[in-house]
């Protein structure tokens, strides 16, 4: 016959802890919550900045992985996705609102404008590539990049919050 | 001592209702318009320039990039002046493809119209579903072309590649789709009095005034001036089909809202003829692998979703154009917006952009 | 508009204009090139006359060829369905066209593109200034001798 073992309190208050309490660390967690909801501000510059609306929209659906909400200022806004060409003009303006943003802040560079100038690198009045303005995290290649494309590069930078030694260079 | 003076308050350029990188430098008086002046310039890439030093075809992905929205239209008005300075004739099914693939491309931008023009004016589920839509026809041009958004699909002589086999099935499927598509627009939107409200006899441009002052494309027709290029100037084999070009009577949101809305009915009926129409055969002519026009100028224009694009190449038979100059609509279109804005809110300021469909890669070139 | 319609209305407009005026280019691409103080008259009278009614100005561009630039006028009629093109040619500094706003106020922002770009001045313009480039930027681009590469890093 079988004896089912009582368990004393203390074992019994493990169990509970087990099933219902997760230790972790205060960092682990604030990483948890910035990367699954990044607040992306809508700061669309040129084509690919209708990729980047269609993502949004109901097909591709970035609000799967949270990260719909686009705020129109950037003081509530933690991501910059630079979708389009920067130009000198639009530079200056650019790396205010990135300014205005508060930390911790993430910037994706979308398309071969944004990585290098892409077309127009060397035109009179095309910055080449935002990377010479603001630091950038992830860069997605495309010319505009595929919604799929830009939903890789969010996870990307998702995966680099989670796991910043990713980024670091080896010195 | 109690005096009022203006207020002058800055919209953009990063903006979520000025369809891209747009500053218009409002001065307001309260809540209203005294001045609403356009500041563009900042998604300014230096395309002319840039075609000096690239080969006729190098520009063709260039013009893509106009007018991102609508690019088969900006291959097709360039690709058809570099045909007219040279003389090619385009293949049949080529035309007729170019057809399909320009009235589809319309359809698509005066989809991305309606939405933003829904979300602007605060109806946010709108623009879901004008792109919802609008998936169904990228789907076609990635079947066709393997993008979905700038295509480089038109080329000099015809189209890159033929159709392939799923094409036709597939567009047939979404045609009969559409017009049921079209009537949940219209009950959600056309019926809905808020928009009524908020369109009806704000921003009004006169014909006269429309015409004066450069307008063209849906902005005019909807102040009730009859000048579709289509049917004024037919390009490419567009004397072949029947359909009706819609005008306003007073040129104000509302007629700008539903003469779009109504183009697309339109587009929808030319891409069906265009399928029946359509015969087998090649997509591209013999043309030379490098192209030197013989010395000359040439200008052409179409009729692109916001109006007449115009190429304008001067050539000093080289291998690169001397002079490459782009007729924007947008950029023309955009001198309106101050005189039309003048006694508005600001509100309605949002509704005169949206319903003047600048887009600024188009505007800044 | 035929071809022959074109040269039959230049071929008018010679005789009315003699010397301020010529007929430069063939066929389709031919053209009524006018002196810049006798152009607003020309453009004045192209619009406003019966026979003619070219009540929209299409588009207006400049050209630079080096030694002169030449600014290119598209008109269209929409009653009587034609085209023409007019031109006028500047020197490189001393650039002084009139200004086509008071004809057609769709004029305007095509202008102050050219003056931006090219640095042709016009005169009796509302508002000449840059619209595409920024107030501080230097030099004029679509200008032959404008050097891509001077354009570099600039903050």
């Amino acid at each position: 016959m079988e004896v089912n073992k009582l368990q004393t309190q203390e074992e019994q208050d493990n169990d509970l802890l087990q099933k219902n309490i997760i230790l972790t660390s205060f960092d682990t967690v604030l990483k948890w919550a910035r990367s699954n909801s990044l607040w992306p501000l809508s700061s669309g510059l040129a084509c690919c900045a209708i990729e980047m609306m269609s993502a949004a929209a109901a097909r591709f659906d970035l609000s799967r992985f949270g990260y719909e909400v686009f705020r129109a200022s950037p003081r509530q806004a933690d991501l910059l996705i630079v979708a389009g060409t920067v130009t000198w003009a639009m530079a200056g303006p650019l790396k205010r609102l990135y300014e205005q943003m508060p930390e911790p802040k993430y910037v994706i560079a979308m398309g071969s404008c944004a990585n290098s100038g892409g077309p127009f690198a060397d035109s009179y009045s095309v910055v080449p590539g935002v990377d010479k303005i603001l630091p950038v995290d992830v860069y997605i290649p495309g010319c505009p990049p595929r919604p799929e494309a830009l939903i890789h590069g969010m996870l990307e930078l998702k995966r680099k919050i989670k796991n910043p030694e990713v980024a670091r260079r080896k010195l | 001592m109690l005096k009022t003076e203006t207020f002058t308050l800055n919209m953009g350029p990063q903006h979520p209702s000025t369809h891209g990188v747009l500053q218009v430098v409002l001065e307001l008086d309260g809540e209203t318009v005294v001045q609403a002046i356009p500041n563009m310039g900042y998604l300014h890439r230096g395309i002319e320039k840039l075609a000096e030093s690239r080969t006729y075809a190098q520009f063709i992905p260039y013009t893509d990039r106009l007018d991102y929205v609508s690019s088969m239209g900006n291959n097709l008005g360039y690709c058809q002046t570099v045909e007219k300075m040279i003389g090619i004739k385009v293949p049949e099914r080529a035309e007729y493809l170019r057809i399909i693939m320009t009235e589809l491309n319309r359809i698509a931008s005066h989809l991305i119209f309606m939405g933003s023009l829904a979300i602007d004016l605060g109806a946010s589920t709108g623009m879901m579903f004008g792109f919802r839509s609008r998936e169904r026809i990228l789907d076609l041009f990635d079947m066709a072309c393997g993008a979905r958004q700038t295509y480089t699909y038109i080329r000099f002589g015809g189209v890159s590649a033929d159709i392939p086999s799923e094409f036709i099935p597939a567009l047939q499927r979404f045609l009969a789709d559409f017009p049921a598509m079209l009537d949940e627009y219209h009950r959600l939107l056309t019926g809905n009095e808020i928009l009524y409200h908020r369109l009806k006899n704000t921003g009004l441009i006169s014909g006269q005034r429309a015409l004066e002052i450069g307008l063209t494309g849906p902005a005019l027709r909807a102040s009730g001036v009859d000048y579709d290029i289509r049917k004024v100037e037919p390009y490419g084999i567009y004397d072949r089909f029947d359909f009706s070009v819609p005008l306003g009577q007073v040129g104000d949101c509302w007629d700008r809202y539903i003469v779009r809305m109504e183009e697309m009915k339109q587009s929808a009926s030319i891409v069906t003829q265009a399928l029946e129409q359509m015969p087998e055969g090649t997509v591209m002519a013999t043309i030379p692998k490098v192209l030197k026009p013989p010395a000359g100028e040439v200008y052409h224009s179409i009729e692109n979703p916001r109006g007449e694009l115009g190429f304008y190449i001067v050539s000093d038979g080289g291998t690169n154009p001397y002079r490459l100059h782009v007729r924007r609509p947008s950029f023309i279109n955009l001198q309106v917006l101050n005189e039309t804005c003048q006694g508005l809110l600001i509100g309605d300021v949002v509704a005169v952009l949206a319903t003047l469909d600048s887009l600024m890669g188009e505007v800044d070139c | 508009m035929s071809n022959r319609d074109i040269n039959n209305s230049l071929a008018e407009l010679q005789a009315r204009y003699l010397e301020d005026v010529k007929i430069i280019g063939e066929e389709a691409q031919s053209a009524l090139l006018a002196l810049p103080h006798r152009l607003l008259d020309i453009l004045e009278f192209l619009k406003t006359n019966e026979s003619y009614q070219f009540n929209m100005l299409r588009n207006l561009t400049a050209v630079d060829y080096l030694e002169y630039i030449e600014v290119v006028y598209h008109l269209y009629s929409l009653p009587l369905r034609q085209a023409i093109t007019v031109k006028t040619r500047c020197g490189m500094e001393d650039s002084q066209i009139p200004s086509a706003t008071v004809i057609w106020p769709s004029a305007n922002f095509q202008e102050r593109e050219i003056y931006d770009l090219l640095g042709v001045r016009f005169t009796e313009h509302p508002d000449l200034r840059r619209i595409l480039l920024r107030d501080e930027f230097d030099g004029h681009p679509l200008r032959k001798t404008y050097n891509i590469g001077n354009a570099g890093e600039r903050r």
